[in-house]
């Protein structure tokens, strides 16, 4: 008789009719909105504060870099002494005071100039007036030294080497930045889903342990049926509560852009500010990149690799879960079994951020796309720089034939330990479980 | 005698622990076999074996004549020593899915559970979730569900744990008409005065063998001691008793009577019969108490493994 049905639809249905599922399906998106809300709108309040930062500039040439912008107002400070302009600005209760002595040489000017405040200033404040200081100075000494400056503004070039394939495919560094967030984003997805519906499968088992059910079941039902029963069912079940954070996360996203009248898109730190700035610049041809960069992904391969990985990686270790549950009685004797399975899918993860990005085909992460507990991690993250589909399928192969494996070792292990009470297994009886 | 279910030489080890060795019992169809042992006896790995939980090493299992196949399952209902239900589900659901992994169809199994629960009168249970209910109430759905399909073989380990004496007597009068019906019952316990008041076969399983089986009658004659337990009425009982002890074996004898009696165990030699002793004796007394004694199924239980 072939129960797989039956279970999988009863497993699907007690996750998913379980209350804290629920709330938790519910509250996940909400909560992570709220903090979301909560940080833009802070950030917010900060970028509008209005600054105002005096100046005294007994040198006379370098304050007139200084215009003021939406939230910095600059003061000039004149015919006044140091103790004096101090005092003021600290009467008018300024956000800090920029001190630029005179002197013939450039160099001791730079030397001595001074920022005094109440507080420690804001870093970004510092950095933009250093930048703008240091900007003005080196003018001043080309100046000094009798070079047009004109001159060199016009000699600036700025260089964006288009990549472009013995086929004539051209690419930029924009398709890499796009590469690395695709495979990035599948191998955290994989990663993210192996550790929480993993868990709940092992949870699962391990309440049918402690609640003694399990030899009325397995007198009815294959344990491996069981297993596989457990497994699918609670990866339905996770998939449903992925789609429904996605949908009530991109909701909300809209809900909450609109009631706070938040541009998301124009929401940014201040790294971001300047990395923005920096990009200004070569601007022009990036949108077109960007948009001939997912263009060039190969999307086809890497839909059908991503579901091919994605269940073969997830079954793969789902497996090892189950396994674990029927071994022990509780859920604190777990510890010992996790370490070995959290090992491999962390060194996934390292081994995709770390030399993936430096080169996507060098050994190391050629090696770990193929050993079948790092290969769906690292190969998702491989495959959208391009690798040859008979590594791919190479890999999967591999990745199948170990889930056999597993499964018929998890199997074993699972028929054995379910019905095992008391004490906490050995690495060395599980060996012997084996041999049952 | 026609047997359901037959076990030849089951032999079944873990690791370097012989758990069966050699066991071969035959449950005749339509009886209450009681399967009976010490702890650790090797009774719920051989239980396990007939319900396809675990394959034994060597020798087989015969249901009907027929080697025992995965399918066969659904003619089984079993009862297991450690038994449970899902905690955080409802009653009627997980009764019907229980149903349904023993093959009965969801319709089937609503109209039987519907009968059933009517019976115990524990239909208001349906919306109830388990960890609602005491142990005693889920050890009644448990029952429920385990004789729900109607199965030829009923296998019951410790049936009467965690139940109060009115549930458990109900329970026996269940089990006993299921048995009346058809069904054949295998039943393992350590409380003998159950085996006593159900069991017609049993078989005795001692450190992985079965040193003991058959009708639980033929087992207690040939138990028997010819010992006859009698209270004489008697001006001089220590002249009484010596008079008996130079023609009968005799033993002080401890039972409860209204008079302040001589009371002693007199044991028979082969050639006597019971007409012989009484006889002799209502010439020397007033016989006011005259039983033999007949060894319960907890005396066998004792004594055969004490002489194993």
């Amino acid at each position: 008789m072939n129960h797989l049905p039956l279970i999988i639809k009863r497993e699907y249905l007690t996750k998913v009719k379980n209350k804290s599922f629920i709330i938790m399906t519910i509250l996940s998106p909400i909560i992570l909105m709220a903090l979301f809300a909560v940080v833009a709108y802070l950030s917010q309040l900060n970028n509008n504060k209005e600054r105002t930062i005096s100046i005294l500039d007994e040198s006379g040439q370098i304050s007139v870099i200084f215009k003021n912008t939406e939230n910095t107002k600059y003061t000039m400070l004149e015919d006044m002494s140091l103790k004096e302009a101090k005092d003021l600005v600290e009467l008018n209760g300024n956000y800090g005071l920029l001190h630029i002595p005179n002197n013939t040489n450039l160099d001791n000017i730079a030397q001595d100039i001074r920022f005094y405040s109440e507080d420690t200033p804001s870093l970004t404040v510092i950095s933009r007036i250093e930048s703008k200081l240091e900007k003005k100075i080196t003018d001043l000494k080309l100046q000094q030294a009798g070079v047009d400056i004109a001159q060199i503004k016009a000699s600036k070039t700025y260089i964006d080497v288009v990549q472009e394939s013995y086929q004539g495919e051209k690419t930029s560094k924009m398709d890499n930045v796009i590469k690395l967030a695709f495979g990035g984003f599948a191998g955290y997805l994989l990663f993210m889903f192996i550790i929480i519906y993993g868990n709940m499968i092992m949870r699962s088992v391990i309440e049918e342990k402690t609640s003694r059910i399990i030899e009325v079941i397995i007198s009815s039902v294959k344990p491996i049926q069981l297993m596989m029963g457990k497994i699918i069912g609670t990866s339905l079940a996770g998939i449903t509560q992925f789609v429904i954070w996605i949908v009530l996360g991109g909701v909300l996203m809209t809900v909450v852009s609109i009631v706070f009248g938040i541009n998301v898109a124009e929401m940014q730190t201040p790294q971001q500010e300047i990395m923005q700035q920096a990009a200004q610049s070569v601007e022009t041809n990036e949108m077109q990149n960007l948009i001939s960069a997912i263009y060039h992904l190969p999307m086809t391969n890497l839909v059908v690799a991503f579901i091919l990985f994605f269940i073969g990686g997830y079954l793969l270790y789902s497996a090892l879960y189950a396994a674990i549950g029927a071994a022990v009685d509780n859920e604190t004797d777990t510890q010992q079994f996790m370490l070995p399975i959290l090992m491999p899918l962390i060194l996934a993860v390292y081994v995709g951020v770390f030399t993936v990005i430096e080169d996507p085909h060098g050994t190391v992460s050629t090696i770990f796309s193929f050993i079948p507990l790092t290969s769906p991690v690292v190969m998702l993250m491989r495959i959208p720089f391009g690798v040859p589909i008979w590594q791919q399928l190479l890999a999967l192969g591999i990745l199948i034939a170990t889930f056999i494996v597993i499964v018929w070792f998890a199997a074993k292990i699972y028929r054995v330990g379910i019905l095992m009470y008391g004490k906490k297994p050995s690495y060395k009886e599980l060996y012997k479980w084996l041999r049952y | 005698m026609k047997h359901l279910l037959v076990t030849k030489s089951v032999s079944k080890s873990f690791g370097n622990f012989k758990a069966l060795n050699d066991v071969s019992i035959e449950v005749p169809t339509r009886s209450i076999f009681g399967l009976l042992g010490p702890n650790g006896a090797g009774k719920t790995t051989l239980i396990r074996i007939i319900n396809q939980i675990t394959m034994p090493d060597s020798g087989s299992v015969l249901l009907d004549g027929e080697l025992l196949q995965p399918n066969d399952i659904q003619y089984i209902g079993y009862l297991p020593e450690e038994r449970g239900l899902y905690k955080s589900m409802k009653v009627g659901e997980q009764a019907l899915y229980l149903a349904q992994l023993k093959g009965m169809s969801k319709a089937e199994a609503k109209k039987r559970l519907k009968y059933w629960f009517d019976k115990l009168e524990i239909g208001d249970w349906w919306d109830k979730k388990i960890q609602e209910l005491s142990k005693g109430m889920a050890q009644k759905i448990q029952f429920v569900v385990t004789v729900l399909h109607q199965p030829k073989l009923l296998i019951f380990d410790e049936p009467f744990s965690g139940f109060d004496p009115i549930n458990a007597n109900l329970i026996k009068d269940e089990i006993l008409q299921l048995r009346d019906e058809g069904s054949t019952v295998i039943f393992s316990t350590h409380r003998m005065e159950s085996v006593e008041e159900l069991c017609d076969h049993i078989a005795l399983i001692h450190k992985s063998n079965k040193i003991l089986e058959g009708p639980l009658q033929d087992i207690k004659k040939t138990y028997k001691t010819h010992t006859f337990e009698v209270g004489l009425v008697t001006d001089n009982e220590d002249r009484l008793k010596e008079i008996i002890q130079q023609n009968f074996e005799i033993a002080q004898a401890d039972f409860k009577s209204l008079n302040d009696d001589l009371k002693l165990n007199i044991k028979l030699k082969p050639n006597e019969t019971s007409n012989d002793l009484l006889s002799f004796l209502t010439q020397k007394a007033e016989v006011n108490h005259f039983i033999e004694l007949i060894p319960t199924a907890n005396d066998i239980f004792i004594q055969t493994i004490k002489n194993y």
